[in-house]
């Protein structure tokens, strides 16, 4: 037998395997406006940098005549490749194989290569686009699923992980997209539930369709369960690509450097804060005038937009940054975002990526809904973070800093390493209408014109306490900056702070409000 | 379809009928309508400071609607997309609570 044959047979094994489902499947996926599993890897990973492994494995169902079936690859392609040359693991679900769904050797696969990942300390993508368990393996399925949570528990702050929903998600495996760090969905494509419309039309008897229960705007908006939302695939790998170029590919190795670069705003940083404290403006455009290149990768976007989270460069170097946004909601601080910005402050302190804060809120959203949903028990996360938060941690007081919103927004009471604010922070307990009424109550009272007199005192409260010079005078705040020395600032301080080691009281981990 | 279940309600499943103990938190519930885009609502409770818009107006998105004082701060609410507008609730002066009907607006038909 000559040598070229078994090189023939290799080769016709492989083009078997790449077809998946075959042709017809094949067709059916892209009638439904979606990439085939290997198609979008290609598309994620640097040119010629897959390498694909496992690609023989096949299933060990035995019930329901299941041997007769060959399923290639079990409904499942992983491997390993670059993104701009840093290496990482991927995974991606065969939905023309059996509707992608997970039996015991297609999960025997991702935990392979979640172990790979593991071991070798890179990223892990996962590109999920499932039907779900296959009924066919039984509890074989469960404990595939089983085994592939626990790896991500275990894999959460060692190494990224990001889950990308290119399909349906529903039942038990939206859980592995929610232990991991990063939810990229893209519309009309990402379904995301627990229970779809059929098992709550039986339950309820309430009729709705599954973009209502969990398409991808509804996780982008609706229930933080997406950081990342796109208009379509390709949007969608553009932002995989950018996270990861950000990310320390592993919490003992930093985050890639690059070559600083000056920030290009399109705002002088002086003109946009508007003097009247009642106006909003856009917080991100101060972030824009501070990081390099003016790049501000936001994350979470459009869900509680009232906190802005995101990525940005300082210098060469990657920075998390919380800000609030006093566009919306007038930058409060409610249940929704406290979640929103505790994760992120998290994830940031796991993998050692320095944390900038930008402050300008009035306070918590008051109302009987917010107490009702917890905003105490979700306020207090974002408390627990910033304390327990171990990297640089350094915050700019633009505008508005009051009560316990003070507190919490990393505060030097948090052991933020540096307290910075501009001239126009107004750092008080209370905001000075309310505050007026109650620490010169006698006063108004008393007084031949309330009305008068409730407005002098009003004005008197404002022009003693709203203002950061009082914080400053107690060494709460470390510096009054001007805002064109912001920059310098934060650099100089991230710079000072790099080796920086804090000691704690010896614990297993804290009891955070979960 | 079933009805709601009461205080020791039966809970309807796939599998069958429980005879079980329903919860605070879903006695509390109710079905969930899709929000209506046409209905502007107050996100936050507050002052109507200034009505902008007018009924019948034709406006485009991101035009300004009407600036309400809340949380120390004038929010001003804005046209979401092209269109027009059909009523405003609101009136100046005048408090509005959390989810309140504020405007009432109707898309561009696209020509």
């Amino acid at each position: 037998m000559s040598f070229k044959k078994f090189i023939l047979d290799l080769r016709n094994r492989k083009k078997a395997a790449e077809k998946g489902g075959g042709d017809k499947a094949q067709a059916k996926q892209k009638a439904m406006g979606k990439l085939n599993a290997r198609e979008r890897i290609i598309a994620i990973l640097d040119d010629n940098s897959f390498r694909e492994y496992d690609m023989f494995v096949e299933h060990v169902a035995r019930d329901f005549d299941m041997e007769k079936k060959k399923l290639q690859g079990d409904g499942v392609i992983i491997g390993t490749g670059t993104i701009n040359g840093a290496p990482v693991c991927i995974y991606a679900q065969d939905f023309t194989v059996a509707g992608g769904s997970l039996g015991l050797m297609h999960s025997r696969k991702i935990c392979k290569i979640m172990d790979h990942a593991l071991k070798i300390r890179v990223p892990i993508i996962g590109i999920n686009d499932s039907g779900g368990a296959r009924i066919q393996e039984g509890v074989n399925s469960l404990a595939g699923y089983g085994e592939i949570f626990y790896r991500n528990t275990m894999a959460s702050g060692v190494i990224p992980q990001l889950s990308v929903i290119l399909g349906p998600c529903a039942g038990g495996a939206v859980y592995s997209p929610a232990l991991t760090d990063f939810v990229f969905v893209v519309e009309n494509i990402s379904k995301m539930f627990i229970t779809g419309p059929s098992v709550i039309k039986t339950v309820l008897g309430e009729d709705y369709t599954m973009e209502e229960i969990g398409g991808a705007k509804i996780h982008a908006q609706v229930t933080g369960n997406a950081h990342f939302y796109a208009q379509n695939e390709l949007e969608c790998f553009e932002q995989i690509k950018k996270l990861v170029t950000l990310l320390p590919r592993n919490n003992q190795k930093g985050s890639p450097h690059i070559a600083p670069c000056e920030p290009k705003p399109s705002k002088d940083i002086e003109e946009i804060v508007p003097s009247n404290p009642k106006l909003p403006y856009d917080i991100r455009d101060v972030i824009g005038a501070v990081v390099d290149s003016s790049d501000f990768f936001e994350v979470m976007e459009h869900f509680a937009p009232n906190i802005v989270i995101g990525f940005g460069r300082m210098k060469g170097e990657t920075v998390g940054i919380v800000a609030n946004q006093p566009k919306v909601l007038a930058g409060v601080l409610d249940c929704d975002s406290s979640d929103k910005a505790a994760r992120f402050i998290r994830y940031c302190d796991s993998f050692g990526i320095p944390l900038l804060v930008f402050e300008d809120m009035p306070g918590y959203l008051p109302g009987i809904d917010q107490e009702h949903m917890g905003v105490i028990r979700h306020g207090a996360k974002v408390l627990y973070a910033f304390s327990e938060a171990s990297v640089p941690k350094i915050t700019v007081i633009i505008r508005k800093a009051y009560g316990g919103g003070y507190i919490a927004m990393n505060s030097r009471h948090m052991r933020a390493d540096f307290v910075f604010a501009w001239p126009t922070a107004e750092i008080a307990v209370m905001g000075p209408e309310g505050a007026a009424n109650i620490v010169f109550r006698r006063e108004i009272e008393d007084s031949v014109d309330p009305e008068a007199m409730r407005a002098e005192k009003i004005a008197e409260y404002r022009e003693k306490f709203a203002n950061p010079y009082v914080a400053a005078s107690k060494g709460y705040v470390d510096e009054v900056i001007e805002p064109t020395e912001t920059r310098d600032r934060l650099i100089h301080a991230l710079q000072v702070s790099r080796d920086k080691q804090v000691y704690w009281p010896e614990k297993k981990h804290g009891v955070p409000p979960f | 379809m079933i009805d709601k279940p009461d205080e020791h309600g039966k809970l309807r499943t796939i599998e069958g009928v429980y005879d079980t103990i329903i919860t605070e938190g879903w006695k509390a519930s109710r079905a969930w309508r899709p929000p209506n885009p046409n209905h502007l609502l107050a996100a936050i409770p507050g002052t109507v400071l200034q009505i902008i818009a007018e009924v019948g107006q034709t406006l485009k998105a991101g035009d300004p609607l009407l600036t309400l004082e809340a949380m120390k701060m004038e929010n001003c609410i804005i046209m979401p997309f092209d269109g027009t507008i059909v009523a405003i609730r609101a009136e100046e002066g005048k408090l509005v609570k959390n989810k309140q009907l504020l405007v009432e607006i109707a898309p561009q038909d696209p020509m």
